[in-house]
This record gives structure tokens, C-alpha cells and sequence, in this order.
């Protein structure tokens, strides 16, 4: 046991340089790593959030409404509201079907505008009719959408998702691209343990010889190694979650959460799990590049 | 202690056997010479014991062991049975003569107590008590190779191989060398000895045992180099 650990420190002495460019290597690639994680989660609580609020509104036709199924001067028809309502509540897909009535949508259209001059020109009969569906899964809304533009007396579905994909989108494109980097970087970092080490094993290749031959046992002689591995990858790990912490306490909880208060923002049980999962990425890339890289030694 | 049953070794991309078609008995206690011209099979000989390789085909025993069906994780094990001895003694040139010959026990678990009996005794054996402290380079060639028996003697092996050990020493250190790996035998040890000294070969008569071009072309008791 003293032998192992005299080893593991006289080899991260003995490449101080070295450990020292494969911390920092870790500590960027994990920080990277464990941002992407987080922002990942941050999406899915908005997503599952905002997903949750995202109603389709089914808007009706009224006299002076064009477009869609409308036709010009005619209202739609209690038979065709019936025929909608039905088609609606009979998809598998719908939840809950709300009627919106005239008088409901001019209170909310005066609400909307109470300051604007434009609640003077207008009245409760310019307002339309509409459904408002709720969908069991708010990521299943294409087949609604396209069945009730076919309706006679629809005039025009509001979808928000039309609005919300492309913002996704984007969000996902980073996300993806965070995670792609840190990828490139931990692959950088593997490549890195696995040559300080095979280095170390190489300067100490008389003593691993001599191992061999009198009969050490396979741990004993990887031990050092791993050791040393490990030492470096918990070290960068530790470090990046300190800056993942800090990150998150300064960026998200001091000004993120109190600029954008309307969103839900992630918490410290999210930052844990991307923290969590920084520290076995950090276990593996220093177990797995130790072990291939100290085979050749190791072959009996 | 030893036996080798149809043995042939064809290395990988070699184009004629290393070994071919040995079989051979050494036990327990025996001294055996292994001699032959370089490239005669003597160090695939040292090897396919020390379970550096396996055979080709044919069956190795080793103390017991089925070499064939040694497991990798075992061969430490089996190693811990057999001492060896290099012509270039391989001693580490950082460590004293004392922590050289420790070096062995302490990676092989031994407890820090045991070490400290047996180490003194040890270089006591071989005729270096009083040069503990001192490092390789500090030694003579004959102490250096001293250094390297303690170091494969220090865990009371069963077997010692011995390749060329008086490979790179004058005459007269090397009778010195052969006086100490003949009180080790002596000791109860099975020695293996390859090695172009006929002189030595023909002063000890012991078992010789001649390999050319991977055969074993004489098995000898109390034989000496050349053939007689």
C-alpha cells in the first residue's frame, strides 16, 4: 500500500507539466459537459412547461371574416359548429375542447387593449367564435391541425408550436452543439491520460519488468497508475463542478431567474445531476485510457 | 519440477521453429546446463518456463503446473516460484543494493517485517552483508550479478534460471558466481543455467543438456560442454 501511493505521487510529481495540462483539459471539457446537461434539462422544463400552456385555438368564421373555409358575408352555422365540436372531441388525440364565445373573446379583446385606440372601432361582433383544444400530448398537434383545416366554417388555426419549434430548434442546435464540443474535448482528454500514462509506464519500465518477473499481481502493478489517473480526473472534475456551481449560482439564480421571472428555471437538483454525471465521465476517462494504455505492460 | 512434452515454439512470422519436438524431464534439486549456440532455442527454452509464451503445441508442467491451462492471472503466482538471473543482472539503478533485493518481496505483498529478516540473510548468502547501502554503480560486476541471485533467491524459489549470468564477468568472478549458484542448489534448488562457459560446464559436471537449431541434441548427466 505505501509503495502505491509513494508511486502515484512521485508519478504526478514527476509530470507535473503534464498532470497539470490534462486537469485543465478535464476541468474545460466536464464544465462543457455538465453546461450542456444543464441547458438540456433547462429545455425540457420550459418545453414541458410551455407545452403544457400551448392550446390550439380553432378560430370560426364570422360575416366579415375571409380566408380558410370561410365564405365571404356568411357566419358559421350552428350545424357546422356542431360538426367541428364533434370532429374535435372524437380525435384520440384531443383532451379537452373549449367553446369560445363573442362575448368571451370581446372581454378578453378588452382587456388585451384597454389602452389602444383600436377599441374604438371595434365591437363585440367583429369578434370570432373559436375552440380552444387541449392536447393530451402537446407534441402531437400535426394531425389536429391539419383535420380541422378541412372543416367547413374553420377560418384560422393559431398554433403556437408554429411560433415555439423554431425557438426549440435552436435551443436544441446548442444544446447539441455544447455536447458535441465537450465530446471532442473528453476524447482529447482521454487521449492525453492515456499518454502521460504510457509515458509513466514508460520511464518506470525496468521496475514494471521487474514486477513481471518476480511475480507481482496485475493490480499491483496497474494500482500506481490508476491512482495517479484518477487523482488527475477527480481534480479536473472537482473543478468543474466548483465551476458549474458558480456558474449556475451567478448566471442562473442571480440574474436569469430574476430578469425572466415568468419561465421556470432549473435548481440545484438539476445542477446535481449534471454535477453527479460530470464525476463518472471523470471516473471512466481516467479508468479506461489507464487500463489500454498499461496492457502492454501488463501481458503476461 | 520441470517437464516438457513434445514441445514446439514457432514464433509469429518466424520461419523455422524456435523449438521442435522437446521433451525433457529436469526434477526437483537438479543442476542442468542448457547450452547450444545463440539461436540454438536456449532463451525460448527460458521463456516457454517462465510463461513469457506458450507453446505452439506440446505440454509444459512447471511445479506442478499445467502451463497450457494457467490462467493469465495465475502466472504471477507461478512466477513467484521461479528466481531469475540475466546476463546484464537488470538491477535498478536508483535503489540500493538493500532496497534491490526488498524490492521483490514488497511487490509481491510480503509484510515489512519479513523483509527486514530476510533481505540481511539473504545478502548474507551471497556474500554481500555490510553492502546494503550501496548502489549498483558503486559494485563490481561479480557484486552486481551477487545482487541479482539475492534478488531471485530473496523468496525461497523453487527453480532459479540463470541466462549467461557470467555472460559479462572475468574467470575468476565467475567461479565465484558458480560457487554461490551451486550452494543454492545445494540448498534444495533446481538451477537452470544456459550458458557459453564450457569451462565452467566441464569443472562442474552436471547434467548438460545441448540444443541445436531448436532440438535437443544431448541429455547428459554429469556432462561436460563440447561433445565427449
Amino acid at each position: 500500500m505505501r509503495h502505491t501511493l509513494r508511486e502515484t505521487w512521485s508519478g504526478l510529481r514527476r509530470n507535473l507539466t503534464l498532470t497539470l495540462s490534462v486537469i485543465v483539459t478535464i476541468w474545460v471539457s466536464l464544465t462543457l459537459f455538465g453546461a450542456g446537461l444543464m441547458a438540456m434539462q433547462q429545455v425540457d422544463l420550459v418545453k414541458g412547461r410551455w407545452y403544457d400552456k400551448i392550446e390550439i385555438s380553432i378560430y370560426l368564421c364570422n360575416e366579415v371574416s375571409t380566408g380558410g373555409n370561410c365564405v365571404p358575408g356568411q357566419e358559421v352555422t350552428q350545424a357546422q359548429k356542431d360538426a367541428i365540436r364533434k370532429s374535435l372531441e372524437a380525435n384520440p388525440e384531443v383532451e379537452k375542447v373549449y367553446f369560445v364565445s363573442k362575448a368571451e373573446a370581446w372581454d378578453e379583446y378588452k382587456e388585451v387593449f384597454k389602452n389602444s385606440p383600436l377599441l374604438n372601432d371595434t365591437g363585440p361582433a367583429d369578434m370570432q367564435e373559436s375552440f380552444m383544444v387541449k392536447l393530451k400530448n402537446p407534441e402531437q398537434y400535426k394531425g389536429l391541425v391539419s383535420e380541422a383545416q378541412g372543416l367547413d366554417g374553420v377560418q384560422n388555426i393559431v398554433d403556437m408550436h408554429a411560433v415555439l419549434d423554431p425557438i426549440f430548434r435552436w435551443l436544441n442546435a446548442l444544446q447539441w452543439g455544447t455536447m458535441l464540443m465537450s465530446g471532442l474535448l473528453l476524447l482529447a482528454a482521454a487521449l492525453q491520460i492515456a499518454n502521460s500514462i504510457r509515458i509513466a509506464a514508460f520511464s518506470r519500465r525496468r521496475e514494471l519488468g521487474i514486477m513481471r518477473l518476480v511475480g507481482a499481481s496485475n493490480f499491483y502493478i496497474m494500482a500506481p497508475f490508476l491512482l495517479e489517473s484518477l487523482v488527475t480526473g477527480l481534480l479536473g472534475a472537482a473543478l468543474a463542478c466548483g465551476t458549474l456551481a458558480l456558474g449556475f449560482e451567478l448566471i442562473v439564480r442571480r440574474n436569469a431567474q430574476v430578469s425572466i421571472q415568468s419561465l421556470q428555471w432549473i435548481g440545484w437538483s438539476h445542477a446535481g445531476i449534471a454535477m453527479v454525471a460530470v464525476a463518472i465521465i471523470a471516473l471512466l476517462l481516467s479508468i479506461i485510457p489507464t487500463v489500454l494504455a498499461t496492457r502492454k505492460y501488463l501481458r503476461v | 519440477m520441470i517437464t516438457f512434452d513434445d514441445v514446439t515454439k514457432l514464433y509469429q512470422g518466424g520461419s523455422r521453429p524456435a523449438l521442435r519436438n522437446v521433451s525433457v524431464d529436469i526434477d526437483k534439486g537438479e543442476f542442468v546446463f542448457l547450452v547450444g549456440q545463440s539461436g540454438s532455442g536456449k532463451s525460448t527454452f527460458i521463456r516457454l518456463i517462465l510463461r513469457e509464451y506458450l507453446p505452439t503445441t506440446g505440454t509444459i508442467h512447471v511445479a506442478g503446473q499445467e502451463l497450457n491451462r494457467l490462467s493469465s492471472w495465475k502466472v504471477p503466482a507461478l512466477r513467484r516460484q521461479i528466481g531469475t538471473v540475466f546476463q546484464d543482472f537488470r538491477l535498478l539503478p536508483g535503489k540500493t543494493v538493500h532496497e534491490n533485493v526488498a524490492f521483490a518481496l514488497q511487490v509481491i505483498g510480503k509484510k515489512s517485517s519479513e523483509i527486514k529478516q530476510l533481505v540481511p540473510e539473504t545478502l548474507q548468502t551471497v556474500g554481500l552483508s555490510g553492502k546494503g547501502d550501496r548502489l549498483p554503480e558503486e559494485l563490481s560486476g561479480g557484486e552486481q550479478q551477487r545482487v541479482a541471485i539475492a534478488r531471485a533467491y530473496v523468496n525461497r524459489p523453487k527453480i532459479l534460471i540463470a541466462d549467461e549470468p557470467t555472460g559479462n564477468l572475468d574467470p575468476a568472478t565467475s567461479v565465484g558466481i558458480m560457487k554461490l549458484l551451486d550452494r543454492i542448489n545445494k540448498s534444495g534448488t533446481t538451477v537452470i543455467m544456459a550458458t557459453h562457459d564450457s569451462t565452467i560446464v566441464d569443472q562442474m559436471r552436471r547434467r548438460v543438456i545441448e540444443l541445436d537449431e531448436g532440438r535437443i541434441v544431448r541429455d547428459q548427466k554429469k556432462g561436460v560442454y563440447g561433445t565427449a
